[in-house]
């Protein structure tokens, strides 16, 4: 995929050669998970009234203790063999020492040196980008200020709602070279996490948030330069774009002769820029040591096997086989590879025995942008009535809409509905002269040499007569006309 | 009359309430009036709970005429401060809870309310556990029932005071370092920490959670025991605790000693600053438990020394995060009016936190600081695994260890608060015990200048039958039976 707004691979440098760009992505995941990582309480929704799923656990009482959410392991774990990381037979929880009112213990539990899993990778455009790890945590509240900043706020308020929901980090190594690249990254990342089902990742629900560590250096250099990290992106366009502005800002500090100052940057949606959040100078002391009030965990290989065997076919993989084995076009692959139940569907319609191409035509035109799906069954059906000529595909379109609402098969529908194709050449004759009669101008332009007017007249043809096949009847037309 | 009923063990009052002879309500009464009498000079309780035992007793008395009296019913129990308990004040006796009423109730209390035990209030105990003495309440001292002068020993010096005192049938404490085992000996009461992980930590308030364990403070072994084995056993809200059966602890402890190995560990038979009353009173246990039929040998724990110094990083370290919640934005004391939050978190904890508290926490995060880590915590948790194997070494040569819970007697009130090490050091023969998470209780052996002395005895990992079984042999064979103090 390439972006419109151009590439920042290789922004020509006025003085030492080209720079490069080096992105390290950190991508927090919400997993699937009925309940928070430590305490029962449920998910919220965005939006939600403030404390409204909170219990003494995520509230950080005194004397409450926390016990892991097996469903937030197991996602974790999913997500990493479908990395390809490594998983050590033991992990452990570790405590994040900072204070911060949306921090009810004033620790965050999190994972130190004995991460869940290390060394994956993700495969990006035929690119291989390594993954460094991806660990378990727990999201922290939000703090609602009554006036500006923190420290200028008059009253701040504190929702505890999101303190405690479970979060998978999954961090990469800094083998990301663009905009594009950071992209298609996070893109890949949650196609491959809604594949095996460990998260929806929507970044527009806060399910998936991608922070980029952002360097840039002459290319040919073997140093990293200093680096920033953005936060606040809610879309994978913010991203792109907030990279590219912020690669254009280290560029232009650094041709002034002025040095890049490592901090923390929020991307600004309203401005379309970014701004300094809070300077690393000093690194922070989070005071890391093991999480004393849960046990290691001993990670049973059986149960890893069995995860490793329960996961679907992988996206690359996928992608691979449309190819392979349907040598579907790049376009149909790049919708229906992204998606498991597009491909599923699309897997099931060809095994009902419909044409692989025009499946995938179906797919990629009507069902992909409608987002409602019709059973595999019904789609083969609907695809061999179109190909063997039984109803056209304007009727077709209409079949899929009423099979998908009603799950009715589309030959019932056709047939209710009277939806035929008529071919009879004796029957369509005498429509195609019809239309040459009302449309006097639009076969005097064709005859005049316009090949565009016979669009007029097979559409005058169409809205008369929708069961019209259409081969035969443009046929007809050009004889009459010729 | 009423007195008597606050002379009785679980044993003997269970036999007069199922009986008839007494109510839940006389057994109360009798105790409340006791404690109307004495704790004004004993000042052993924090909080009185008469909304709870009057509820509780009534529901108590009506199971007893119904005939279906859980074995705790009507027992009298008094609280430590540091165990949360639904709708009652708990403070861990520090300023900065003060007014905080927790919406639950800590498991091992919630097990023995369910057992029938009637709650009377919440007892006096050094802020969050940390201390020796009870003198760092954030509230007030508590004094020993035996001699008012001195202390009664800590942190858990309100429910040892209580039970010694007559005040309370059975206490619940937590321990620590010693916190349960030290105060036990101190007031002449038995006081058990069992192996960690066997009672949920589910409700107390933590000091150091790798550490601390909660435990039964009792007028008998048998008291202890029972009491112990109804609050043990997995907790689907302690990922710590285990799921061994809470009865185990009961396994035949009443077997005796006769063909038993005692080691006595020759670091704690000698350590340095153990008074020659105190050491008396333990070759004279030795040798009664020898006329039972034991063997005693001689083992060696050789990383006792470095045992303080891992212990005052690890408990701390731990302490420095488990407090960094008392910041005033939820709960407790809140300094609101600081000009921003950093200045509110400061005001707060500086007014909210004794001294010995912003010690221990100003040292813990020293200890856990990058560039200190390796050097601090982690070498402590070195030396805790050396510990560790020292027990279990120990433990090849015998089936316990028995030694002196605490070098001294009760020592006077003040004696020690200037010197925070020499308050530490209170600890060296109990504190072993938590690092390695093994299960231990203090037994009265008798009086060094007519205060009282504990006899402490270890077990390995999971054996508080063991321990019980040691302690309660020698319970029977000395005769020293637990007294409640005269006071005044």
């Amino acid at each position: 995929m390439s972006s419109p707004s151009g590439d920042a691979r290789h922004l020509p440098a006025q003085r030492g050669g080209v720079w490069e760009v080096v992105i390290g992505m950190e991508v927090h995941v919400q997993p699937r998970t009925r309940s928070k990582m430590f305490c029962g309480c449920a998910i919220g929704e965005l939006g939600d009234a403030p404390n409204t799923h909170v219990c003494e656990v995520c509230l950080g009482l005194p004397g409450v203790l926390p016990v892991p959410n097996k469903a937030a392991v197991e996602a974790c774990l999913k997500t990493a063999l479908a990395l390809g990381c490594e998983i050590p037979r033991h992990t452990k929880f570790d405590r994040k020492n900072y204070m911060y009112p949306d921090l009810p213990k004033g620790y965050q539990i999190s994972q130190y040196d004995l991460p869940m899993s290390i060394n994956g990778h993700l495969d990006v455009g035929g690119r291989k980008v390594r993954i460094r790890r991806v660990h378990l945590e727990e999201d922290t509240g939000k703090l609602i200020h009554a006036g500006d900043k923190l420290h200028k706020a008059w009253e701040s308020y504190v929702d505890l709602n999101r303190a405690g929901v479970p979060l998978m980090e999954i961090v990469s190594e800094p083998d990301l070279r663009s905009a594009d690249e950071a992209r298609d990254y996070a893109i890949e990342l949650r196609t491959l996490l809604r594949t095996i089902g460990a998260s929806e990742a929507e970044m527009e629900k806060g399910q998936m948030r991608a922070e980029p560590n952002i360097s840039i250096r002459r290319e040919g250099s073997s140093e990293l330069g200093v680096k920033t990290e953005l936060k606040n992106i809610n879309s994978f366009r913010a991203l792109h774009r907030a990279i590219l502005f912020e690669v254009e800002r280290q560029k232009q500090l650094l041709e002034a002769g002025d040095t890049v100052v490592q901090e923390t940057r929020g991307w600004s949606e309203a401005e379309q820029r970014t701004f300094s959040q809070r300077s690393k100078e000093f690194a922070e002391d989070y005071r890391y040591f093991p999480e004393p009030d849960i046990p290691p965990l001993e990670l049973d290989r059986a149960w890893i096997e069995d995860l490793r065997r329960g996961l679907p076919e992988l996206p690359a993989v996928r992608r691979a086989r449309l190819v392979a084995d349907h040598s579907l076009p790049h376009r149909d692959v790049a919708v229906i590879g992204a998606d498991r139940e597009l491909a599923d569907l699309f897997d099931g319609a060809v095994a009902a025995g419909a044409p692989a191409k025009q499946v995938a035509n179906w797919i990629v035109a009507e069902v992909a942008p409608s987002g409602k799906l019709p059973s595999a069954q019904n789609l083969a059906e609907l695809v061999k009535l179109v190909s063997d000529g039984s109803i056209t595909r304007d009727q077709a379109r209409e079949v899929l809409v009423e099979s998908v609402e009603t799950g009715r098969t589309p030959a019932e529908i056709a047939a209710e509905h009277g939806h035929k194709q008529v071919s009879d050449e004796s029957e369509l004759r005498v429509l195609a002269e019809a239309v040459i009669d009302a449309n006097p101008k639009a076969a005097a332009d064709f005859r005049g040499g316009k090949k565009q007017a016979m669009q007029a007249l097979m559409a005058d043809l169409r809205k008369r007569a929708p069961q019209a096949n259409p081969k035969v009847a443009n046929e007809l037309l050009l004889k009459l006309l010729g | 009359m009423t007195d008597d009923l606050t002379q009785l063990t679980i044993k003997e009052a269970s036999r007069l309430l199922r009986l008839g002879s007494i109510s839940a309500a006389d057994l109360v009464t009798a105790h409340v009036q006791r404690i109307e009498r004495l704790d004004q000079h004993v000042k052993a309780f924090l909080r009185f709970t008469p909304e709870v035992w009057e509820k509780q007793a009534d529901e108590a008395d009506r199971r007893l005429r119904q005939g279906d009296a859980p074995p705790l019913c009507g027992i009298p129990l008094a609280v430590k401060d540091v165990l949360c308990v639904r709708g009652v004040e708990t403070t861990a006796g520090s300023q900065i809870l003060k007014g905080f009423r927790p919406p639950y109730t800590a498991t091992a209390v919630a097990r023995l309310f369910e057992a029938g035990a009637v709650m009377l209030g919440v007892t006096n105990c050094d802020e969050f556990a940390m201390g020796s003495s009870t003198e760092n309440s954030g509230y007030f001292p508590t004094r020993n029932p035996w001699d008012l002068e001195r202390v009664p020993g800590g942190s858990s010096g309100g429910s040892a005071a209580a039970v010694a005192a007559g005040e309370a049938m059975i206490a619940l404490g937590s321990d620590t370092g010693g916190s349960i085992r030290q105060p036990a000996a101190l007031c002449g009461v038995v006081g058990m920490k069992p192996t960690y992980g066997r009672v949920s930590r589910y409700g107390l308030i933590a000091f150091a959670s790798s550490l601390d364990q909660i435990g039964p403070f009792a007028r008998s072994v048998d008291d202890a025991a029972i009491t112990l084995s109804l609050m043990s056993g997995l907790d689907p809200l302690d990922a710590t605790s285990s799921d061994r059966a809470g009865m185990e602890v009961l396994n035949n402890f009443g077997a005796g000693v006769k063909g038993m190995r005692l080691g006595v560990p020759r670091e704690y038979y000698d350590v340095k600053g153990i008074e020659p009353g105190v050491k008396s009173a333990i070759d004279a246990a030795l040798a009664v438990l020898r006329t039972q039929g034991a063997e005693v040998v001689e083992v060696s724990l050789p990383h006792t020394d470095y045992g303080l110094a891992a212990y005052y990083i690890i408990a701390p370290a731990e302490c420095s995060s488990n407090l960094a919640r008392f910041d005033g934005v939820r709960y407790g004391m809140s300094e609101v009016d600081a000009p921003n939050i950093t200045e509110q978190y400061l005001e707060t904890r500086r007014k909210g936190f004794g001294s010995e508290v912003r010690r221990r926490v100003m040292l813990g995060t020293y200890a856990l600081s990058s560039g200190y880590y390796d050097a601090y915590y982690l070498k402590a948790q070195k030396v805790r695994t050396l510990i560790k194997r020292d027990f279990d070494e120990a433990f090849k040569q015998c089936d316990a260890i028995v030694s002196a819970t605490s070098p001294t007697v009760a020592f006077p009130i003040g004696s020690k608060t200037q010197n925070p090490l020499s308050m530490y050091l209170c600890d060296v023969l109990t504190l072993g015990g938590n690092l390695a998470g093994l299960p231990g209780i203090s037994v009265p052996c008798g009086t060094s200048h007519g205060l009282p002395v504990g006899l402490q005895v270890l077990g390995p990992q999971w054996g508080e039958n063991v321990v019980l079984r040691v302690a309660r042999s020698y319970e029977e064979a000395s005769g020293v039976k637990t007294q409640v103090a005269d006071v005044v």
